[in-house]
């Protein structure tokens, strides 16, 4: 299969490059633009280049399409599935896999490295896989269908992630390591030991030291794995993730130098021992080194493309191997020399056993210059040690600054990015230097977001953000632009400062916020803010007349206001489902008062065209119907939507109507920084769209899959993958949590998506928050909802139970007369506001 | 479709004469009674019929004095104002509308946001703990209906 291509038969020099995978992608992007270059690409892989960095995510939900990287760039030719069997450097040819013959003037070697997989016997049973490709995976998934028991070989980084991907499986699973301790290569074993800690307690085995002799057939599982000590240990699935070795094996053939132990040496130029062909990514040996991480992969595509370009200033000098990196939730990183082997040095190590803490520095002999980190359980300042390391920046006295707790406030030093020189890498996945970011800033990006945008930065790993961000936020200060986060000219405060004011103090009227809070009367944007703060902290009726003047009108009338100055009226129909009986009585109201109906995409009924004064008389209709509130007015829970699910569909797995019914009915009336829309699929065939809901559930064979923080609407965001295998009670607790959490800290205004994004930390530190409570807050999360629950009333039946709140449901406060001057037009039936044009002209 | 007809009946102050007030004096005005002062909860806006115009009243909290404009909003071509919120602006009164939120200032009746637009204002008082409107005659003039 062929990709689009363009037209190269104009180009002079031609550039043949082998292997379409991270590495090469980013050569073809670089090469393509050169004039008079023509480029060709073979990719063996039955796909075009895709997130390899990101696979595991595949296993969450993430498509192939999501991780492929894009088109290649038109003036190149991808050949997808086709192979290169052999180098002719004399002829200056490569033959395919499928006889194609083609000539090159300067070859590209981009072929990565394969997964080692130890030469045990049995290796080559079914269910046995490496863990390397997206067909690698689909073969795990297949092998863990059925499966109880799965055991990854290797506990090395890529094993870890193997393990978290087994676990997420719902499967029980084992670790088995040959050296003594977990990421032995990163890691000291002080870090080691504290990992393995960590891990096991996330409910992962751990053996390490064993030396795996055979694989034969088990007795209560697939498998049964021997080891050397004599002990043993039955699993249905086994992924060997045992580290890789470069794929060498054309340029071997075709006589250039490859490294003892493997690779393809190359030089500063990436040139091989054949100055027609480079070698970049995986496959490539610098100074006796594999680089087995993207970015020195990147790098070299970069000096590659250069070179072909005729431009020698830059060069490949090596890379260091600093990574950070989240593995079954822990936080982990190393920078540098994490081992201090070099000579001299010391070190510096924090250990706090209860938070699950280990941080440990290596420097120099004088104690001036930082050598390498190990940060297990707390990597927030990776960034920044980083680039201290790098930027050889001289230490503070006394360098444990570095890695105590800074407990008043937390954050690095003040200051400390200001010391980082401009050429500071600090976005290694997309080479964004902090002179870059700065000047992203002074042209005008204020925000993470347009920050993100404009270089790149954070859009890859997003380790980097935090440090993106407080770069941001020091030239911001610089220019002396005040980041002013006041809610409005009468608060000098945010939403959530506000929020903690009301809660922490206890107060409830506007009256008193705004006199020991702030200054003048207020306005359309602190009121309405206020309000849904007294809402959802102490859950008042709305209605009440010290908040009356608070609410907009939407509120005040509890129904929505249309361009003609009527109302829209929406009646909760719970998941959905409606009976009958409540069909016809909706009819009949909306009937009876002429009111123009229509199905909404929330699966619900909306009535349009009321007047002030006709207001409680529907509602006392439809409460008697049985009707309750929708909501639709408010910036409050909205609608749960769902999917018919195992109740009548062939799919279904679960009950989602059900699902959907008890969570409208648990969330209804609760008071948000802006709407909030939730959906439940009976299956992944996703027919509720849930993923495009600030809170979606999706049903698996294992319990629900949540997902949060998406959205529909003018700038649409796909939710992410928040939790998995859920029960019932279980994802109550964490939809409890987050939707707390979300309304104590989200701005006004702020959809759920917008919030996540501007955490500093994201979805990750979300998740650390809520579902592992990093923040020890879910206990009074919890609280706050139940209390909310608990304190639910229909503001509509308390309404027109209430003389003195009916009294203000009147169109004219001194007159009995209707609004007469509302003029409609009757079309398809129903009855609809005239346009400007269709109104008699009488001015 | 009520129009304002007789918005700009000019009756300035009488040559040498010190005005009392600004605009016509107080003797002068045909008052029209809309409601009691207590009908109005404070900083929430009340619809009026007076004659055939609908008319926006507010009354402030501190604030003995009640604002009235018309409730016709010259952006929607609605009769919203009186349920906009009412507050503060750069030390203006205002009242926001509801369908575009636009600020009204309630002591001039010009928008804040577009100096060519503006809705009438009407001169009111409060009389033995009832609210009356000056009818036929207004303080300001409206623009853009
Ligand atoms: C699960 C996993 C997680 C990872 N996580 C991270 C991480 O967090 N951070 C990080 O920096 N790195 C990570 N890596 C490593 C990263 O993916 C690699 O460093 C990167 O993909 C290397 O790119 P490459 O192009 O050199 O090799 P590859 O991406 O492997 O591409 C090589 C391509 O060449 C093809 N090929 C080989 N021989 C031929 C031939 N003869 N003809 C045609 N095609 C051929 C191969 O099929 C392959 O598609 C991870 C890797 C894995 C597997
Ligand atoms: S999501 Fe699944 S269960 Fe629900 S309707 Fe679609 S196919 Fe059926």
């Amino acid at each position: 299969m062929d990709l689009p291509s363009g037209q190269s038969s104009v180009a002079d020099h031609q550039v043949v490059v082998v292997g379409n995978g991270m590495v090469g992608h980013r050569f073809v992007e670089l090469a393509a633009d050169i004039p008079g270059v023509g480029v060709t690409v073979f990719g063996e892989e039955p796909r075009g280049a895709y997130d390899r960095v990101h696979l595991s995510e595949y296993f969450a939900g993430t498509s192939a399409d999501d991780l492929a990287l894009g088109t290649p760039p038109e003036a190149a030719t991808v050949h997808i599935g086709e192979g290169v069997q052999e180098i002719d450097r004399d002829a200056k040819t490569v033959t395919t896999t499928q006889g194609r013959i083609v000539e090159y003037d300067t070859l590209v070697l981009a072929t990565g490295s394969y997964p080692f997989v130890p030469p045990i016997e049995g290796r080559d049973r079914p269910h046995c896989h490496p863990y390397r490709t997206i067909e690698d995976l689909d073969g795990i998934q297949a092998s863990g269908v059925g499966g109880a028991v799965g055991v990854v070989v290797g506990g090395g980084l890529l094993g870890l992630e193997a393990a978290n991907a087994l676990k997420n499986m719902g499967l029980a699973t084992h670790v088995v390591e040959f050296a003594p301790g977990l990421m032995g290569t990163q890691l000291d074993d002080g870090g080691g030991t504290m990992l393995r800690g960590m891990v096991k307690k996330l409910g992962v085995e751990v053996h390490t030291g064993k030396n795996t002799l055979r694989i034969v057939d088990g007795e209560s599982s697939r498998h049964r794995m021997e080891f050397a000590d004599d002990t043993a240990l039955e699993t249905d699935l086994v992924v060997f993730s045992a580290g890789i070795r470069p794929r060498d094996e054309l340029a071997r053939d075709a006589g250039l130098e490859v490294g003892e132990r493997g690779g393809i040496v190359i030089d500063e130029g990436c040139r091989t021992s054949d100055p027609n062909i480079l070698a970049i990514g995986e496959c490539a040996l610098y100074d006796g080194r594999i680089f087995g991480l993207v970015a020195p992969g990147y790098e070299m595509a970069k000096v590659a493309a250069a070179g072909l370009a005729q431009d020698d200033s830059v060069a490949f000098r090596g890379a260091d191997m600093s990574t950070k990196l989240k593995l079954l939730g822990v936080d982990v990183a190393s920078i540098g020399d994490a081992h201090g082997r070099s000579r001299g040095a010391s070190t510096y190590t924090y250990i706090d056993e209860r938070e699950r803490v280990y941080k440990r520095i290596v420097v120099n002999k004088t104690g001036k210059k930082l050598l390498g980190a190990v940060l297990v359980g707390d990597t927030a300042d990776y960034g920044m040690l980083l680039q201290t390391m790098r930027s050889e920046l001289t230490l503070p006295k006394h360098p444990d600054a570095l890695i105590l707790p800074r407990r008043d406030g937390g954050g690095m030093p003040a200051g400390a990015v200001d010391s980082l020189p401009d050429e500071a890498q600090i976005c290694s996945c997309h080479d964004v230097s902090k002179g870059a970011i700065v000047a992203a800033v002074c042209e005008g990006a204020t925000t993470l977001g347009a920050v993100r945008s404009c270089t790149k930065a954070a859009t890859g790993c997003g380790g980097c953000a935090p440090l993106v961000t407080q770069v941001l936020n020091a030239e911001l200060e610089r220019q002396g632009v005040e980041i002013n986060t006041d809610l409005c000219e009468h608060f000098p405060h945010t939403r959530q400062e506000l929020y903690h004011l009301v809660r922490a103090r206890g107060i409830t009227t506007f009256a008193e916020l705004i006199e020991k809070h702030g200054r003048g009367r207020g306005c359309d944007i602190c009121k309405p803010a206020a309000a849904s703060i007294f809402a959802a902290c102490w859950n008042d009726h709305v209605l009440r007349p010290k908040h009356a003047p608070l609410q907009d009108t939407n509120d005040h009338f509890l129904a929505n206001m249309q361009k003609n100055g009527t109302y829209s009226i929406v009646p909760r129909v719970a998941g959905g489902e409606i009976t009958p009986d409540k069909l016809i009585a909706l009819g009949q109201v909306a009937k009876k008062y002429d009111l123009y109906t229509k199905i909404t995409g929330g699966q619900r009924i909306d009535l349009f065209g009321a007047q002030v004064h006709e207001l409680p008389l529907i509602w006392r209709e439809l409460i008697d119907a049985g009707f309750e509130t929708g909501h639709a007015y408010g910036k409050a829970v909205r609608t749960v939507k769902s999917c018919v699910g195992s109740t009548w569909c062939r799919y279904g797995v679960l009950d989602s109507v059900g699902m959907a019914i008890h969570i409208e009915n648990r969330y209804k009336g609760l008071r948000a920084p802006h709407k909030l829309k939730f959906a439940v699929s009976g299956c992944t065939r996703e027919c509720a769209e849930a993923q495009s809901k600030d809170v979606g559930v999706i049903a698996t064979e294992i319990g629900w899959n949540l997902y949060v923080c998406g959205n529909g609407g003018m700038r649409p965001r796909h939710a992410d993958l928040f939790a998995t295998g859920l029960d019932d009670a279980t994802l109550i607790q964490l939809i409890d949590r987050f939707l707390m959490f979300y309304v104590r800290t989200a701005d006004r205004l702020q959809r759920t998506s917008v919030w996540m994004e501007n955490l500093e930390g994201g979805l990750d530190y979300l998740k650390s928050v809520v579902i592992d409570d990093s923040l020890g807050l879910a206990a009074g999360l919890e609280a706050e909802m139940a209390h909310v629950i608990d304190t639910y009333k229909c503001e509509w039946k308390a309404a027109i139970e209430d003389e003195e709140k009916l009294q203000r449901f009147r169109t004219f406060v001194n007159s009995n007369r209707t609004d007469d001057s509302l003029v409609f037009v009757r079309e398809r039936g129903q009855r609809r506001p005239a346009f400007a044009d269709e109104l008699a002209v009488e001015v | 479709m009520n129009a304002s007809s007789s918005a700009n009946a000019p009756c300035g102050p009488e040559e040498g004469e010190t005005p009392s007030l600004q605009g016509p004096t107080a003797d002068m005005i045909d008052w029209t009674p809309v409601c009691s002062l207590d009908a109005l909860i404070p900083d929430v806006g009340v619809r009026a019929l007076v004659g055939e115009e609908q008319v926006a009243l507010f009354r402030l909290s501190g604030l003995g004095e009640v604002f009235a404009i018309d409730a016709f909003d010259p952006f929607s071509k609605a009769p919203v104002l009186s349920r906009g919120i009412v507050g503060d602006l750069n030390g203006q009164l205002v009242v926001a509308s509801p369908i575009f939120k636009q600020h009204f200032n309630l002591e001039t009746g010009s928008c804040l946001e577009d100096a060519a637009m503006s809705v009438r204002t009407y001169q009111t008082r409060v009389v033995a703990g009832r609210v009356e409107i000056a009818s036929g005659l207004s303080r300001g003039n409206g623009e853009g209906r």
